[in-house]
């Protein structure tokens, strides 16, 4: 049972195709590990039982006849995997962690979750996020708290503290998280876990509840790169129904995973993404990969992309305006609440802002607040447009550096995981946990963290991010996994294995007799 | 440019369809005037000669066959609204009365 739900999703599939275990057993002994732990991490809003044993179920059975249908079984079929609750499943509400669509069903799947579908994969359930994705630390849910699995007063990071809670207190081998500015990324550096952000378009957004429709992004989460590559496998891809996906195949990524060197690559360190503002342990844990990929054979070099100062400014003008738009359609008429005003006259527009006064949470009314101000006649060209063309430069400073090397380098996050609460009463400090991951948003590249070790000061994961240029996903999952290999000859084994013991319900009922 | 006061975020709520308390407003308006105090830099660096980026990865003419596709039905579209009537949402009044 131990030995299950600590397998990697790679290793899971491999027992599956020998018959060694069967995808009933796998299903069941993460539906028990989630009975047992998520009462105190809080990493689920729903928890999908039945349809995620059914499938398994159905997954034993084609394995069982044998000929054609176990054949055409996919690799990963009857490995279950967690989704973000910002991506809309048939059969299980979405609330995009917000009051105003609780206990909102939706008629139809995610391309995605489709795609999990096809593939057999047995969903577990629906993971907690900020409110719509707005956020560093799933405070903003307004379901309550997620707590990250290394220390239960510390934030999981967010939006998708969930999905990242998940997998690091092993609920789940895989996740899907959703990444607009580092909702993938940065919870994967304070959880010891691994995220991707593809490259824009690679993976289609239909049916994510968009935050801002230009810099969202579905992508795996995982405790492993090799698996992170096969998830991102399935998912990728062309979709017709979103008018933003690249035609270009998701193929090649598990290879590269799978290559094993670095040799002759050249690795660039971004000067603007350290150093100064960096907790020394994060800082100290990025330069010892940097040591180990130098000792592989890649060549490390020094490049500057200046304009990523301005990074933060464009995106907090970008993706608010953005999600005043998308958030204009919870109206109370369509989907979800509808608040009745208390006195006055009861038309559509006093219904409108009752709705939305009883159905959002503050983060997300800062955020409509700040894009409809940026939008605004007289405001537009020096906050929307002068953004836009930041977001030109930052383009063109990534394709300078990609000139110099094959991948950037970064830490994920610049701090490790804060204490609930610490910064909940001061947005700007909470935003500045995405300075790092906020610049492959904005240009569209791909971005992966994984772990680099334990800061000294505290014992707490820390990241550290890798950046390729746009359709190279492949160059992540490439150094990603030669990193992930050298970090864990150091460490003995894979990060996760220093997390402290989590309280089980079954030991808390023992204490509590 | 002009920093953010109660008074403008008392307008942008109003467009914005969010229904603020006074003591909402307060807050909210302090909050803004540092975010926007903070991202104001960005028009010091933009150039009259830098073109704006709209959409990371520019794709263009994208297409499909003009015929009928991927459509909920009239129950489906209609399942999640707080409330409707033969077939359709049904919606408070849109004018006021007098």
């Amino acid at each position: 049972m131990t030995e299950l739900i600590k397998s990697s999703a790679a290793d899971l599939a491999a027992k599956l195709a020998a018959k060694e275990v069967s995808a009933v057993e796998v299903t069941q002994a993460h539906l028990d590990r989630i009975a047992a732990v998520d009462g105190a991490v809080h990493a689920f809003l729903h928890i999908n039982t039945d349809e995620a044993l059914a499938v398994a179920a159905e997954v034993d059975a084609a394995r069982a006849r044998g000929g054609a249908d176990a054949e055409n079984l996919h690799e990963l079929a009857g490995v279950p995997i967690a989704v973000k609750d910002l991506i809309v499943t048939i059969g299980q509400p979405t609330t995009a962690g917000s009051k105003i669509l609780e206990g909102w069903h939706s008629p139809y799947d995610a391309t995605v979750v489709k795609k999990l579908r096809a593939a057999r994969m047995p969903i577990l359930g629906k993971t907690n996020l900020d409110e719509f994705a707005m956020g560093s630390s799933t405070e903003h849910s307004a379901f309550g708290p997620t707590h990250n699995p290394w220390d239960l007063d510390r934030i999981p990071g967010g939006s998708g503290g969930g999905s990242a809670a998940a997998v690091a207190a092993f609920e789940a081998p895989l996740a899907l998280g959703t990444d607009t500015g580092g909702s993938i990324r940065q919870p994967g550096a304070v959880t010891g876990t691994v995220g991707v952000k593809p490259t824009y378009g690679a993976v289609s957004r239909y049916g994510a509840i968009a935050m801002a429709s230009s810099l969202d992004q579905i992508g795996p989460v995982s405790r492993t790169v090799l698996d992170a590559a096969l998830l991102q496998e399935v998912i990728g891809g062309h979709d017709p129904f979103d008018s933003t996906s690249l035609t270009d195949p998701s193929t090649g990524l598990v290879a590269a995973a799978r290559l094993g060197n670095v040799k002759g690559m050249k690795i660039g360190i971004i000067s603007e993404l350290h150093g100064e503002g960096y907790q020394a342990g994060v800082e100290a844990r990025f330069n010892e990969s940097l040591e180990l990929l130098r000792s592989a054979g890649a060549e490390i070099v020094e490049v500057s992309c200046p304009n990523l100062t301005y990074a933060l400014g464009a995106y907090y003008l970008i993706m608010p305006s953005e999600a005043s738009s998308n958030l204009a359609k919870f109206d109370g008429v369509r989907f979800g609440l509808r608040a009745l005003p208390t006195d006055g006259p009861m038309t559509i527009e006093r219904v409108m802002g009752a709705t939305r006064a009883a159905g959002f949470g503050d983060e997300v009314k800062r955020r409509i607040i700040l894009g409809t101000y940026a939008l605004s006649a007289g405001y537009y060209d020096a906050y929307y447009g002068s953004a836009q063309k930041v977001r030109t430069l930052i383009q063109r400073d990534f394709d300078a550096a990609f000139a110099q090397a094959d991948v950037l380098i970064s830490p994920t996050a610049p701090t490790t995981a804060f204490k609930l609460g610490e910064k909940l009463d001061d947005p700007l400090a909470m935003y500045l946990n995405d300075v790092a991951t906020i610049p492959a948003n904005l240009a569209g590249i791909p971005g992966l963290s994984l772990p680099s070790g334990l800061a000294d000061e505290d014992g707490l994961p820390a990241g550290v991010q890798l950046l390729a240029p746009a359709r190279q996903d492949a160059r992540l999952y490439r150094v990603g996994a030669v990193l992930e290999s050298l970090l864990e000859e150091q460490w003995g084994g894979p990060l996760l294995n220093k997390a402290p013991q989590l309280p089980t319900a079954a030991s808390n009922a023992k204490e509590s007799k | 440019m002009t920093a953010i006061n109660r008074d403008d975020v008392a307008h942008l709520a109003q467009l914005a369809h969010i229904q603020m308390t006074d003591a909402e407003l307060d807050r909210m308006a302090g909050e803004l005037a540092v975010i926007v105090d903070s991202v104001k830099s960005v028009s010091e660096v933009a150039g009259q000669d830098v073109p704006a980026t709209s959409h990371p990865i520019p794709l263009s003419n994208v297409l499909r066959e003009d015929v009928v596709g991927h459509v909920l039905t009239a129950e489906q579209a209609l399942s999640g609204a707080p409330d409707s009537a033969d077939g359709k949402f049904k919606v408070p009044a849109i004018l006021e009365e007098d």
